[in-house]
């Protein structure tokens, strides 16, 4: 039985969820952005943790590259940013010197950093914590599982396209949160088919039905599928406010609901 | 080399064996001997084994799921066209094998022999290596740190019995970390003809690609060109062109002036 934890940084935090996926590339960033802008919708507060350190994407979508991380007493101050102080984040991007700054670092010192994001950012009183991670089942995983354990995650998010080869990597993920112990909240497919913005055909680019399949034989819930959608991608490079500007898009109701299950699921109750 | 402690100070540091994390390190000793930090006898051994592989070429790219292993593949079989060339891939995407699944190999087994493993061929022309020929099943989950996946990349150099070869193609997970330095350092004796860098038309993975051509510049590794990979999409409908297709020259100006 382990002891508990030190409250620490993370004592104001209700709900910490992790989004994982073994396969690069699936949307796994843009899916704990987007998933936290749903939350901030519904008026919670949310913390954004990026422990991508080699691909820090975060940063960029949120349109908060290049600003200064400032240290208080209690550790490093995470970056607001939104001006009603509702999502703040943590990235290695904010660290970078320059941002094409390659971090080229192997396991151990990877380890040492993410135990420091977990343990020494000022978070404050957070509603949910969202994790983004790197793609993979290595170093940065076991770190920030390890870190994370004292304070009982709420679980996983585990993000995959429909394609086999992504549900192949995926399926190791899922075996991975098995064996550290790590619930599986559920699956998310992402890349859904894309909607056509000329005719609305939609077109199942990246095969279908994947993701749900993977649901079933690991037996974990199947969260939603989020379609491709070209105004979501230009918005993200843009940093736009994704919600916000487009609820007309395909991929809103997608996103919504899969934020509404979480909140059903790990409701916070009027701070 | 066996796993090493969550606050490691890396084997070449000058705390290698002495600091108090190294306590009840089972390489305790053969860092604070110095003799971790010694350049790995694997190398002259890899770049022995190299002598009849004639070209080496990384397929990279900072950003995950840009089509690094669906390039290596189609690469792989386009030299392998021509059956008096000798190719070999090398997927060393330790925790994400896609190589097998792309090849149509999946289930396949690894075998001894007297003069190391044979990889599994596709073609008498075509051999492939991964780790996904190593494990039982297809939920089997790699969960290794930095030190073991590098132990698996030196073997996967210096052990596999790849014959004379024309060309090499090394396939990489993505990012800049513990994979990519050990291909780099394993192969340094052996010459890498250098990296082919895949991106898709999105600043999210140029950003990613710009960090890729720093390290490459920082450990010395020639690029041979970027690839631009999904680059748009027609409707098979109303055969309406969706994204935008960036000329090469406009993506090379892209890469070096950020949006």
């Amino acid at each position: 039985m382990e002891a508990a934890a030190e409250p620490g940084n993370l004592a104001g935090v209700r709900h910490i969820i992790l989004v994982l996926s073994g396969k690069g590339g699936v949307g796994k960033s843009t899916i704990s952005t987007e998933l936290a802008l749903a939350l901030r919708h519904a008026g919670k507060k949310v913390g954004i943790l990026d422990v991508d350190l080699c691909g820090p994407s975060i940063p960029r979508m949120l349109r908060v590259q290049g600003k200064a991380v400032h240290q208080c007493d209690s550790g490093w101050v995470p970056v607001f940013v939104d001006q009603e102080q509702s999502i703040s984040l943590m990235s290695v991007g904010f660290l970078l010197e320059k941002p094409d700054e390659a971090v080229v670092w192997r396991g151990p010192k990877k380890n040492a950093l993410i135990k420091q994001f977990v343990s020494d950012v000022a978070w404050g009183q957070l509603d949910y914590l969202v994790v983004d991670t790197p793609p993979g089942t290595s170093d940065e995983h076991m770190a920030v599982v390890d870190a994370l354990r004292p304070y009982s995650p709420l679980g996983a998010l585990v993000v995959t396209t429909p394609q086999a080869v992504s549900v192949g990597d995926v399926r190791r993920e899922l075996t991975f949160c098995k064996k550290v112990g790590l619930r599986v909240i559920g699956v998310v497919e992402n890349m859904s088919g894309f909607v056509c913005p000329h005719c609305e055909e939609c077109t199942n680019i990246f095969s279908r039905g994947g993701g749900e399949e993977l649901a079933r034989h690991a037996g974990v819930p199947f969260l939603g599928s989020v379609p491709l959608d070209p105004e979501l991608t230009r918005s993200l490079e843009e940093g736009r406010d994704f919600i916000q500007g487009f609820p007309e898009s395909p991929a809103f109701p997608a996103l919504s609901c899969i934020a509404q299950k979480i909140l059903n699921e790990a409701p916070v109750g009027l701070s | 080399m066996e796993e090493v402690p969550h606050d490691c100070p890396g084997v070449s540091s000058a705390q290698a064996g002495r600091g108090a994390s190294c306590q009840g390190c089972p390489n305790q000793g053969l860092c604070a001997s110095g003799a971790a930090a010694a350049p790995d006898p694997a190398i002259e051994e890899i770049k022995e084994k190299m002598k009849t592989v004639k070209h080496k070429i990384l397929v990279l790219s900072g950003k995950g799921g840009v089509g690094k292993s669906t390039f290596s593949a189609h690469l792989a079989h386009g030299l392998a066209e021509d059956e008096n060339t000798q190719v070999a891939l090398l997927d060393i995407d330790i925790c994400g094998p896609s190589i097998p699944k792309i090849m149509g190999l999946e289930g396949e087994q690894v075998h001894q022999s007297g003069s190391g493993w044979s990889p599994v061929f596709l073609e008498d022309n075509l051999g492939v290596m991964s780790v996904g020929f190593l494990l039982s099943s297809p939920d089997d989950a790699v969960i290794w740190r930095g030190p073991k996946k590098n132990g698996m990349i030196k073997q996967f150099l210096r052990d596999v019995d790849w014959g004379e070869v024309d060309y090499l193609i090394v396939d990489t997970p993505p990012g800049t970390s513990d994979e990519h330095l050990s291909a780099v350092q394993y192969l340094a004796a052996a010459h890498i003809d250098g990296a082919v860098i895949i991106t898709t038309p999105q600043e999210v993975s140029l950003q990613d690609v710009r960090k890729e051509i720093n390290f490459c510049h920082k450990v010395k590794l020639p690029i041979i060109g970027v690839v631009e990979n999904m680059s748009g999409f027609t409707c098979p409908k109303c055969q309406v062109r969706v994204a935008t297709k960036e000329s090469l020259f406009l993506l090379k100006h892209r890469i070096h002036q950020p949006l």
